[in-house]
């Protein structure tokens, strides 16, 4: 990292002693000419530079500013009283979320999430882990099969695969049960820990494991009192990854759910889809209670993994 | 499963590889079967008729075959603005920065949250009466009628909302994994930061860009929710989720649903092919650049 501040501090310092008045060409010319590597040095300006920099940093700051202006239309909508066409809501009120929770049954809906993503959390880590020990550490035949076999989830969108799970379960009678529900978001989450996992697990190194044994360690033993205290920091941080993703996870319970077995996001569905039969502040007051828990668990996360493994299995990158 | 059927002759086999077994056992009981499964029954039409009268079906029924194009126009033009709005915005935050760590965290808020509270939030923000239609129109950039909901824009914004964190994070673990210093002896022989990124930044990226737009495209193909909630779902956003979501649990044809889902799943694995197959005939190299 070090080298590639000084390299950038160097920029500037050699390009500026070569820009003279008057030479504010074309960006593109610059381009062009890119495979002289002598030439191109002087036509780049620090003008065109930033430019460039203003319009990718306003394109960020333009998304962000609209992402959170978003969310913060869900907040004022959710307290707000009479809202049409001004900039704020006529009054402020929280009996929005009263009734949210009364129109909604959200203590019903809340303790169903609770169950769910509870139960996809720890069967996930307790299958994953194994599994991905069995990953880290042998040689089997059939390995690259499995591999493949994990990695498939991940890739083929819930959307795809959901639709015929879907009509598996209701063939043996499991759609619209909570087992039903938890079974089908284990899919994804598994081989998400898994994969999570393996080079968590690679990296411990092997030799503990003889050490252990020298010094008269079984194997539950060495489990217990090597392995495991070893393995909690992962685990914790591919547990909260699944639950994070669990709470959003949105196609494979809105497939496989009954009346009774709703999750957060799937009555929070309904309620928008039927925009009409309730008032839009009672769904954004539940759309709120929503975003808090799920906000919550992100901050939780993040103190323990980087932002990028929410999105996707990519290791980060060591600096 | 595979552990035990495909046993060779060797000789000390480490018991530990069945560890393997439970995962892979609940995998392929939740997975592959419903898939195979769903695979069969498409050929199973619940009105009679031949083995591929399901897929018949969706290929001339204009009320089937049309979502294709429509899913296509909508995740096309998602994941070119997704990946490609990614790959600066990525360079120049490759740095580890505290506005890196900013960015990043407030990013990952979108994906967490999810497309259906992002619907909900669009329907109030850019409905007619919403925040960002009154400061178009406050700014006097538009002074038509602003709409952003219940059509074609509606989902492709919501796609964009959702898909572009996710395509930027991705982009940003491959661009800061590429080795600096390679850039740095770069700059040493006079290259301009756009050389350095062409030359040097560029051809590493290929393999990790070309992932992460497979997957940008694959999220936006399957797109769902919004395109039910934000979009006009019975006519122009009519994308081919809500059509196999329709057959399965409207008119409880499973085994149309599960055609129309095979035929989504085909055209994703051909796109993504394609784009594979692109990147081989433009790139030839390391698969991994990087870090040596």
């Amino acid at each position: 990292m070090t080298t590639d501040h000084h390299v950038t501090q160097a920029w500037p310092a050699s390009a500026k002693p070569q820009t003279q008045a008057g030479q504010t060409e074309d960006d593109s010319a610059g381009r062009n000419r890119g495979v002289q590597p002598g030439k191109a040095v002087k036509q780049r300006t620090p003008l065109a530079e930033r430019i460039w920099k203003v319009l990718v940093w306003g394109a960020m700051v333009f998304f962000l500013l609209n992402v959170l202006l978003l969310i913060a239309t869900v907040a004022v909508n959710s307290v707000g009283t009479r809202w049409f066409g001004t900039l704020l809501p006529q009054g402020f009120t929280l009996h929005w979320y009263a009734q949210a929770w009364s129109d909604f049954q959200l203590a019903s809906v809340l303790w169903v999430t609770v169950e769910v993503v509870g139960a996809v959390v720890i069967l996930s880590v307790l299958l994953g882990v194994p599994a991905a020990y069995a990953l880290a550490r042998v040689q089997f035949p059939g390995k690259r099969f499995a591999v493949l076999v994990f990695l498939l989830p991940l890739m083929v969108p819930p959307v795809t695969y959901g639709i015929p799970m879907a009509t598996v379960m209701y063939k043996v009678g499991l759609a619209g049960t909570l087992p039903g529900v938890i079974l089908a978001n284990l899919v994804p989450a598994l081989p998400f820990v898994i994969l999570v996992m393996t080079p968590f697990i690679e990296q411990i190194d092997p030799n503990l494991e003889a050490a252990a044994r020298i010094f008269g360690a079984n194997t539950f033993r060495y489990f217990r009192y090597v392995l495991l205290p070893l393995l909690v920091p992962g685990m914790l941080a591919a547990g909260l990854l699944v639950l994070v993703r669990t709470i959003g996870m949105f196609e494979l319970t809105f497939f496989t759910a009954g009346p009774g077995t709703q999750t957060l996001v799937v009555a929070l569905y309904y309620a928008v889809f039927s925009t009409g039969v309730r008032a839009p502040q009672s769904i954004d007051a539940m759309a709120m209670i929503y975003m808090a828990i799920t906000l919550v668990w992100v901050l939780i996360a993040l103190q323990f993994v980087s932002p990028t493994q929410i999105v996707s299995r990519v290791k980060e990158q060591k600096r | 499963m595979n552990a035990g059927t495909l046993s060779p002759p060797v000789a000390a086999r480490d018991p530990k590889g069945w560890l393997v077994a439970p995962a892979l056992i609940f995998i392929v009981a939740l997975f592959i079967y419903p898939f195979a499964y769903g695979l069969v029954l498409s050929f199973q039409p619940m009105n009679g008729g031949g083995l591929w009268a399901n897929y018949v079906a969706f290929f001339t029924d204009t009320s089937m075959w049309p979502t294709i194009l429509v899913t296509l126009k909508l995740a096309v033009p998602a994941t070119l603005i997704n990946v490609g709005v990614s790959i600066p915005v990525a360079f120049a935050l490759r740095r580890n920065s505290p506005y890196q760590k900013l960015v990043t965290t407030l990013l990952v808020i979108p994906v967490t949250l999810g497309t259906v509270l992002i619907a909900d939030g669009m329907l109030t923000y850019f409905g007619p009466n919403g925040w960002f239609p009154q400061a178009l129109q406050g700014l006097h950039l538009y002074t038509n009628e602003v709409r952003l909901t219940h059509n074609y824009w509606g989902v492709l914004i919501s796609l964009i909302v959702s898909g572009f964190p996710f395509a930027f994070l991705l982009t940003l673990s491959y661009v800061t994994g590429i080795d600096p210093t390679l850039a740095s002896a770069a700059a040493t022989l006079g290259a301009s930061p756009w050389q350095q990124f062409l030359r040097i930044y560029l051809p590493l990226l290929v393999p990790g860009l070309t992932m992460a737009a497979c997957l940008s495209f694959v999220q936006a193909f399957s797109v769902f929710p919004s395109a039910v909630l934000l979009g006009a779902p019975a006519g122009p956003t009519r994308v081919m989720s809500i059509a196999a979501a329709e057959a399965a649990f409207e008119n409880y044809d499973y085994s149309l649903a599960s055609a129309i889902a095979m035929v989504m799943g085909f055209v994703q694995l051909l796109v993504v092919a394609g784009m594979l197959g692109a990147r081989r005939f433009f790139y030839s190299g390391p698969v991994t650049g990087g870090k040596g």
